[in-house]
């Protein structure tokens, strides 16, 4: 509690506050643009904060994280075209609730379900990190590398419709993640000779590459001549009917958002669309369903914050990203030579706390900033696409080349952007590909220590109950769709209400 | 049907051109295997597994996931393109516009060590905005040129990201 508090005394120098209305303001504006997720829009803006103090930076992507998701809801209500995962379901309801003139209404319940959601899932950060972190320090090497096999699976077989691509996907991701000096002998691997490539390659430029770059190729092979009209939006505000009916969904959000997020589930996908059926089945007003139901709204987008904090614990506490955007915020981490994992609690415990801290400060300040300001995020919707996609370029190349100043990192960038074309092109999802490139390294540092220890018995690798009990969860995972097989196929459509005890208990 | 038959062969590689991501992964995997192949291991070594172990694995798991895509395209899978706000799957690929947008990055990449960044930023942003359709010969080299200034100070005044000024800034 006491640290907290010396976070918030962090936090609230008026630097630091500055910073994170700066982060709020920008992570929104970027997130609104349509095509831009969080994870492109952290991204784009890490090299804004190449040359600040590590708290700094650290106090904007707060800003920029949830400014980021809050603004990708917002084009999905009024354009309802979700270009992120994430807020999909916003679409679901908040498009035809625009459509019926009640866009300000939909923008409302968003924000303050983003609000409620992030605030409640920034506490539990506070009650569970610390816990997570002082457990895990007891975590051996099987252990971590059992998890990051975990990662490996989940994230290649829970989303996308075909796992043989997001396998590939993952595998591009540890090709590249190998290309360097080995860490423990020095010897080149995947080098060619090039001194540039002695390094490794730079995840910043992976990750622009991948994200700006193959988006903007592949929005301009297939640009819509005609872009969607933005629905014209007021000033946000709620009824006291449309309170009553939305103050239990952003309360039941959390619920579900945080658990999912702290897992390797692929971030806020799931538990959105698990939070929408719920919510549809607890509604007294389910025949408005479909036609813009505020419930519909409220209920997803709390969700989603409280999934991003509970995605926050395991980034921070483990070092494991389960998302697209803990995986950038992982790099912007590991460029400042900070390793989050276990000790990041120890060993930087004034940074950590100012971020947490931060995050209460940036949530209210997302509250208080976008609820006014929301028919000027509107107005970014009209920005004329050649601007956009040239503009996403721009930036990419900002970002690249600041990382070393060097040309070769733009031209890899190029090269990777092609590559992230091609995937596009062939539905290999992109996200596999970021966790191999980073966590690809650091699995095999954890495997080759575990058989270090064994002796290269390969035994070393199972020895304790936790990695055992990963291993068979990786192994459900994998030959789940055997499994599906032999079990009975009476139930349609998997229902909500036993996924609901699951993440209760 | 005769037109067709002839352009069959054609057709059939077109029809399956997710088989060149199949190359792809075909190609990494063996460069992945024959660079694990060549480092030496006889020296330096610290522990049992040595730096050729996860990339032997890695390329042999490489040349697996080729041939059960390849396995997967010739009976009939098919990767999903993805969508977005702006993509209209509808039409055909744009090659045009997409060449010329490689070429606006690839000025950029090329010109930034000579004229600097402001320079070589406005011919990047103004070449991406001509070849996604933008004509406005004011409107658009002046919002380059206002971006790519304005970028330069702002990371390389304000924020201590150094960017290359090139001649244009030595001026001032």
């Amino acid at each position: 509690m006491e640290q907290l508090l010396n976070g918030f005394a962090t936090a609230l120098t008026p630097t630091h506050l500055l910073l994170a209305a700066v982060g709020v303001l920008l992570g929104t504006a970027i997130g609104v643009l349509p095509g831009i997720g969080p994870a492109m829009a952290v991204a784009l803006l890490l090299p804004v904060t190449y040359g600040m103090e590590p708290t700094g930076a650290f106090i904007m992507f707060a800003g920029i994280y949830y400014g980021g998701m809050f603004g990708g809801s917002t084009t999905s209500i009024l354009l309802n075209t979700p270009g992120e995962s994430a807020a999909v379901v916003a679409a679901f309801e908040g498009n035809p609730m625009a459509r019926k003139g009640r866009g300000a209404q939909a923008l409302a319940a968003a924000a303050i379900g983003h609000f409620t959601g992030g605030i409640i899932g920034t506490i539990l950060i506070v009650l569970l990190a610390p816990f997570v972190a002082k457990h895990a320090v007891d975590i051996g090497a099987p252990d971590l590398f059992a998890v990051m096999v975990l990662a490996f699976i989940a994230v290649t077989s829970v989303l996308g419709a075909s796992r043989i691509r997001g396998f590939a996907s993952l595998l591009i991701g540890l090709t590249l993640g190998l290309v360097g000096l080995d860490e423990m002998t020095g010897q080149q691997r995947l080098t060619f000779g090039s001194l540039h490539l002695a390094d490794g390659i730079d995840i910043i430029v992976v990750a622009v590459a991948l994200f700006a770059v193959g988006e903007a190729l592949w929005v301009a092979a297939h640009l819509r001549r005609k872009p969607f009209e933005p629905i014209p939006v007021g000033r946000p505000w709620l009824s006291r009917a449309d309170l009553k009916r939305t103050w239990k969904p952003w309360l039941r959000g959390p619920v579900i958002g945080f658990p999912f997020g702290a897992i390797p589930a692929g971030g806020a996908e799931i538990p959105t669309f698990l939070s929408y059926v719920t919510e549809k089945r607890l509604s007294k007003h389910k025949d408005e369903f479909g036609k813009g139901a505020i419930e519909g709204v409220a209920g997803p987008e709390s969700t989603a914050s409280a999934s991003a904090a509970g995605t926050l614990v395991t980034m921070l506490t483990l070092g494991l990203p389960t998302t697209a955007v803990a995986a950038v915020m992982l790099a912007a981490f590991q460029q400042y030579g900070i390793q989050p994992g276990p000790l990041l609690f120890q060993r930087e415990a004034n940074l950590v706390w100012a971020l947490i801290a931060s995050l209460f400060i940036g949530l209210t300040l997302l509250l208080v900033l976008n609820l006014p300001l929301a028919p000027l995020w509107a107005k970014l919707l009209r920005i004329p696409r050649p601007y956009l996609y040239a503009g996403i370029l721009f930036f990419a190349s900002v970002g690249a080349y600041a990382v070393n100043a060097d040309i070769f990192d733009l031209l890899l960038m190029f090269v990777i952007g092609l590559l992230g074309f091609a995937m596009r092109r062939y539905g290999l999802p992109v996200l596999p590909a970021i966790i191999g490139v980073i966590l690809g390294p650091a699995a095999e540092q954890q495997m080759r220590r575990a058989l270090q220890l064994s002796d290269g018995s390969l035994t070393g690798l199972v020895n304790t109950p936790m990695s055992i009990i990963v291993y068979v969860v990786v192994l459900v995972i994998l030959f789940f769709p055997l499994i599906k097989k032999f079990l009975p196929k009476p139930t349609p459509p998997a229902a909500p209400a036993p996924e609901r005890e699951k993440v209760d208990a | 049907m005769t037109s067709e038959t002839k352009t069959g062969p054609r057709n059939w590689l077109r029809e399956r051109s997710e088989l060149g991501i199949c190359a792809l992964l075909v190609v990494l995997g063996v460069l992945v295997l024959t660079d694990a192949l060549r480092i030496p291991t006889d020296f330096a070594q610290r522990g049992p597994v040595g730096p050729k172990a996860v990339p032997i694995l890695v390329g042999s798991l490489l040349l697996l996931v080729a041939a059960l895509l390849a396995r997967d395209v010739l009976r009939g899978g098919r990767g999903e393109a993805e969508g977005g706000e702006d993509v209209d799957l509808s039409a055909p690929a744009d090659w045009r516009t997409v060449l010329l947008l490689c070429g606006a990055f690839l000025a950029n990449a090329v010109l930034i060590g000579v004229v600097g960044f402001p320079i070589s930023g406005a011919i990047l942003f103004w070449g991406a905005a001509y070849a996604l359709g933008s004509r406005n010969l004011v409107r658009d080299p002046l919002i380059a040129a206002g971006l790519s200034i304005l970028t330069f100070l702002v990371f390389n005044n304000l924020l201590g990201v150094p960017l290359p000024g090139g001649p244009l800034m030595e001026v001032f």
